[in-house]
């Protein structure tokens, strides 16, 4: 049975807790707004580039000329991963989901024969497969320091994959990040960039356009564009994800200290009443005796 | 006179939304003009001046490469980076043209053997330096 103290301690402690809690779930929220505003106004562009590019690669796909990046190495034999996560932890199961995802993607093409190499973005991810795949680590990228990520933070992750891709260092890159649908949901997604997959449009308009200087030309130099639109697009999802998770996750934490406040105060009753209780019965009988 | 619908969209916002009469267009192969009924095209950029004219005035934004989509009705303008004129200031401007030169320089070092991506680069910081002269910002070497 805990002193009176001890309760009054643990209340007090639980107190600031929740205080901290609440506050990084109002950290969380606007910055959830924010992320969600950069996640919108990149979809134009986004949409844009698909479309234009969808229609390309559908007229260049099956030529042989086709650039690497879109009709891939003829091989499947060497994958590079880059798992996407965030710098900091107390988002719930946010880093770790996305990182079972990569590592069950992983083992099943080890387990396939296939070498993988492993690129992460993000210290979470990082610590996280340290343990068992950290002999398959090529590079990191560290945005610790960025606030809000920019278009220029996924070009220069773009032109390291990309320079690895053309030193021949990989055949197939897949990104792995949480693709945002509301504040309590996020799912963690694989995604292949290279070689490069199109959703195919309907009556795909390229024979419309008049292309300068060519098609193949404006091909050649749209791919490497598109590698980092696409990771752009991860990242911002990413950031999204990362800030509802721990949004949802401290507002968990708010929750269950506030019940654990109630609990504890009502034994901090109890135990006092019966301190109480016990000095009067003590009074009282020391009264009688005599 | 007919409109076309302009956008211009970087990957971080909308730049510029409007019914534009006349756009021109810095094209890899050559500046173009776009205006209503033009036949559906899709030209990449090179570094350079976009000139909007509109029924409120004229805009200018400077655009760093990307590539353009025009039809009958639309021009949409897909700038890797791009602003306002009014904010490309000689910091800004300082700081895209390094970049293109450390672009040249690695390039030299790394296609010692090929003349292609080493004379992308050059080009490019051509037409950086092009930018300066256009908006009245010095190259500072």
């Amino acid at each position: 049975m805990p002193s009176l103290k001890d309760l009054k301690n643990r209340i007090a402690s639980v107190k600031s807790t929740r205080k901290i809690t609440k506050a990084m779930q109002m950290v969380a929220a606007a910055k959830l707004r924010r992320a969600q505003e950069a996640a919108e106004a990149s979809r134009p562009y986004t949409e844009r580039f698909n479309a234009v590019m969808s229609g390309l690669a559908s007229g260049s796909a099956g030529s042989a000329s086709a650039p690497r990046l879109l009709s891939g190495t003829g091989s499947d034999q060497v994958h590079l991963l880059v798992v996407m996560t965030a710098e900091r932890g107390l988002c719930g199961g946010f880093n770790g989901n996305i990182s079972k995802l990569a590592r069950a993607h992983a083992q099943k093409l080890m387990a396939a024969g296939k070498t993988v190499k492993i690129m992460t973005v993000g210290k979470k991810g990082r610590d996280v497969l340290k343990r068992d795949l950290g002999e398959h680590f090529v590079g990191h990228v560290d945005l610790t320091a960025v606030k809000r990520v920019s278009y220029a933070n996924a070009q220069s992750i773009a032109k390291d994959v990309l320079g690895k891709f053309d030193a021949g260092d990989f055949d197939v890159a897949t990104i792995f990040f949480a693709r945002f649908e509301n504040v309590v949901s996020q799912h963690p997604t694989a995604l292949q960039v290279i070689p490069a997959k199109f959703e195919e449009v309907e009556g795909a308009e390229a024979s419309l356009y008049d292309y300068e200087p060519s098609e193949d030309a404006i091909l050649a130099d749209l791919l490497p564009r598109g590698v980092a639109t696409q990771i752009f697009a991860a990242l911002l999802e990413n950031a999204a994800s990362e800030q509802g998770a721990r949004m949802s996750a401290m507002d968990n934490a708010t929750r269950n200290a506030g019940e654990m406040i109630d609990q504890l105060t009502i034994e901090f009753n109890r135990s006092r009443q019966a301190v109480i209780t016990n000095e009067l019965i003590e009074i009282i009988s020391g009264a009688e005796a005599l | 006179m007919a409109n076309v619908q302009f956008d211009l969209v970087s990957p971080e916002r909308r730049l510029a939304s409007v019914e534009a009469t006349e756009v021109q267009i810095p094209g890899a192969d050559g500046d173009m003009t776009a205006m209503a009924d033009h036949a559906p095209t899709i030209t990449t950029l090179r570094p350079g001046v976009l000139k909007v004219l509109h029924a409120g005035g004229t805009d200018e934004y400077v655009v760093s490469g990307g590539f353009a989509e025009i039809t009958a009705t639309s021009v949409s303008v897909l700038a890797e980076q791009a602003l306002p004129r009014g904010e490309m200031t000689q910091e800004v401007f300082n700081e895209m043209l390094s970049e293109a030169k450390a672009a040249h320089v690695s390039a030299q070092e790394v296609f010692k053997n090929e003349p292609g991506p080493v004379d992308d680069a050059a080009k490019l910081l051509a037409d950086m330096v092009a930018i300066g002269g256009h908006i009245g910002l010095t190259a500072n070497e």
